[in-house]
């Protein structure tokens, strides 16, 4: 099923960079659409099977899968109205859409894999599909983000490489060649240490590229400033957990093994970086994409907190993914109205969006409530349990840094949007101000009230797949 | 053999590192290419004859041919001036890439292990290293490029090293190379060529936070 779904994926991807008829293109992404959806239901009926030797629906795949399934169907619907606005050309549009629709597919079966390699290697679609998807505007800056989002994405997934090549070797010693996650399970205790080592820092590190961690982080911010925001909703959040998929398959792994203080500890030091780098930018950041992507970086940061400190923090480390997912995109997904109403990211130029577009405002309004982990948000549920699992790890100064420097991260973020929604900008002329349709903003507030239901009130079924995606953690 | 020809391939680095000018460097990687060339064929002698043929091909038309082609045709084609520029004097240069080099070798020494040949780690380790720095130190974007191929010249020891028990990777390996140097080379340098006038490090600093 996998081996259609790719297929077919693949087909309708050539065919929408053939074909220029508008008509004809779109129908094709609604197409994909319906297969994206179809394949969805597929995987969840097929539930804990193995799929064409190197892909398993397991429930961390299937949780993803259908996060990401739910966010392409906005995700397609915002590029139509981008599309429809930016009186795109067929060329410059068709090669969009059908790096949409490459980049979805490359996440949905990076999702599903159970082998390093095959995951590694959806990986770097993802990067190939993105940075055409970033160079959509060909202009100086947006060459600048795909130039750097291409080479550090090379580097990292030259360092995914490395890292599979030291765990071979580490598996050599337990006399298999087998590198599927269930065998490298099965053999976690014959594994090398020292390989094992080596390898769980260059695939981490590889891997930050995407998840949007220290070291790597730079090259993602970049990529969802240039990129057109319906696709930078994309990167900034299911892409982001493709790369937490890779890490997170791996620290299974490495959690059976007598390294698992010392993995901890490397994926503890890299998170609280990323807190603190987060903090830094957040605190001078002007450009609101930037500024929504450096919250990815936030976020993102919490989550590993939540893998480093253990327990409690597993589990509310997955429910932050799913939910960051969808509190991050409406945000992306708000921004291109914005922009039509200023023509301009800086913030010093934006101000007073309540009075042109009191819809779209309410949506950046819950969002950023959401992305604050404030209550009713669903991501205060879980950031509540990650800081519960630092408390009884012990980690009580880990804990009150973090907490000074989300206080300062909050700060920053409601200073800036707080100006953006009623402080008026000097010398903005608002007699050409276009009006914004507010079924536009239909979607976001959906996904933030899936956030919040998913947060507050999490039905059993989705309680039951993140704890049976932990089960193989020692807890 | 196999240690002779590793040998020369560390020497190639530490003539990268004090080398002027940038068609050096190309001839360099092309010089590397026809090692890896020779490595390949004395090392992987217990995987089948037609993946063998493909791997020797690899080196052979893409690292040490193709490559190097493309790059001095980017060079004339952007007018790019023939001096690598570095940040620092050639002599800590030198001093760095040797420590690079020693450090490994003691990596290596205290590693220890049946299932690898140390100089595969140390050459691949420092190549790799060593692709970093000459990223980190040189102005024009194209050496950057030329940075990235050292890098996967030294993955593609690393992948050597354990070619024989699974030639798999040896091959994913080449895939990520044609792949990642196509996508890096083929689409952006045309076009970095055409929109920045001379291809400088310093150009790319209009993303910004404010």
């Amino acid at each position: 099923m996998v081996i259609t779904y790719l297929i077919v994926s693949v087909a309708i991807v050539i065919c929408l960079f053939v074909l220029r008829n508008r008509g004809l293109v779109f129908s094709l992404l609604g197409l994909f659409l319906v297969w994206q959806g179809w394949f969805t239901v597929q995987a969840c009926l097929h539930f804990g099977t193995t799929d064409a030797v190197y892909f398993t629906y397991d429930s961390l795949g299937i949780l993803l899968l259908v996060t990401l399934s739910i966010i392409a169907i906005p995700a397609a619907l915002h590029s139509y109205i981008y599309i429809e606005n930016h009186y795109e050309p067929p060329r410059s549009r068709s090669i969009y859409l059908g790096s949409l629709v490459l980049l979805i597919m490359a996440i949905s079966a990076g999702y599903l894999s159970n082998h390093i390699a095959v995951t590694w290697i959806f990986t770097e679609i993802t990067t190939l599909s993105a940075s055409a998807l970033i160079y959509h505007h060909r202009n100086k800056l947006a060459l600048e983000g795909t130039w750097k989002y291409v080479f550090i994405c090379a580097i990292s997934i030259t360092f995914i490489f490395i890292g599979i090549l030291f765990l071979s070797l580490s598996l050599q010693h337990a006399g298999s060649d087998d590198l599927s996650f269930s065998n490298l399970l099965v053999k976690s205790k014959e594994l090398n240490p020292v390989w094992l080592q080596m390898a769980f820092l260059f695939i981490f590190t590889g891997f930050t590229a995407k998840l949007g961690l220290v070291p790597m982080f730079t090259a993602g911010i970049d990529a969802k400033d240039t990129a057109p925001a319906p696709a930078g909703a994309l990167m900034a959040s299911v892409l982001m957990n493709l790369g937490f998929v890779g890490i997170f398959r791996f620290y299974i792994v490495i959690a059976n093994t007598p390294l698992l203080h010392w993995a901890k500890l490397v994926v503890g030091i890299a998170a609280f970086l990323s807190l603190f780098v987060a903090t830094v930018y957040m605190l001078k950041v002007k450009n609101v994409k930037r500024m929504f992507a450096y919250s990815g970086i936030e976020h993102m940061g919490i989550v590993m907190l939540g893998v480093a400190a253990g327990g409690i923090g597993y589990y509310a480390a997955i429910l932050h993914i799913v939910l960051h997912a969808f509190v991050k995109s409406s945000l992306f997904f708000q921004y291109n109205q914005l922009y039509r109403v200023f023509q301009n990211k800086s913030i010093t130029h934006i101000g007073n969006y309540f009075k042109y577009n009191p819809t779209g405002a309410m949506v950046l309004l819950l969002g950023f409530i959401s992305s604050a982990a404030m209550p009713p948000s669903g991501l205060f549920v879980s950031e509540f349990l990650i800081f519960k699992s630092l408390f009884d790890a012990k980690q009580i100064f880990v804990l009150i840094a973090v907490l000074l420097l989300l206080t300062m991260i909050i700060w920053s973020f409601g200073k800036n949007i707080f100006k953006v929604l009623f402080v008026p900008a000097e010398g903005f002329d608002d007699s050409k101000v276009v009006r914004t349709s507010p079924w536009e903003s239909l979607s976001q507030f959906l996904l933030l009230a899936t956030a919040v239901y998913l947060g507050l009130n999490p039905p059993p079924i989705f309680v039951q797949l993140i704890k049976e995606s932990l089960t193989l953690l020692p807890l | 053999m196999i240690h002779v020809l590793l040998i020369i391939f560390i020497i190639t680095l530490f003539y990268m590192a004090i080398a002027n000018r940038l068609m050096t460097y190309i001839k360099v990687l092309a010089l590397q290419g026809v090692l890896l060339f020779f490595v390949v064929f004395f090392q992987l002698s217990k995987i089948d004859p037609f993946n063998l043929a493909f791997i020797l091909l690899e080196t052979i038309v893409f690292k040490s041919l193709a490559v190097p082609i493309f790059l001095s045709y980017l060079l004339k084609r952007n007018n790019i001036t023939r001096e690598a520029e570095p940040f620092l004097p050639n002599f800590v240069s030198l001093v760095i890439t040797t420590s690079i080099v020693v450090v490994n070798i003691l990596i290596a020494t205290v590693i220890k292990d049946d299932h690898l040949d140390k100089i595969f780690f140390v050459v691949a380790l420092s190549t790799l290293f060593f692709g970093l720095y000459l990223i980190a130190t040189r102005r024009k974007i194209i050496t950057h490029v030329m940075g990235y191929m050292v890098i996967e010249n030294g993955v593609f020891v690393l992948s050597l090293a354990i070619g024989n028990e699974m030639p798999l990777l040896v091959n994913l390996g080449i895939m990520l190379d044609i792949f990642a140097s196509v996508l890096i080379l083929g689409i952006f340098m045309n076009k970095i060529g055409d929109v920045f006038k001379d291809v400088d490090v310093d150009q790319l600093s209009n993303l910004k936070d404010y």
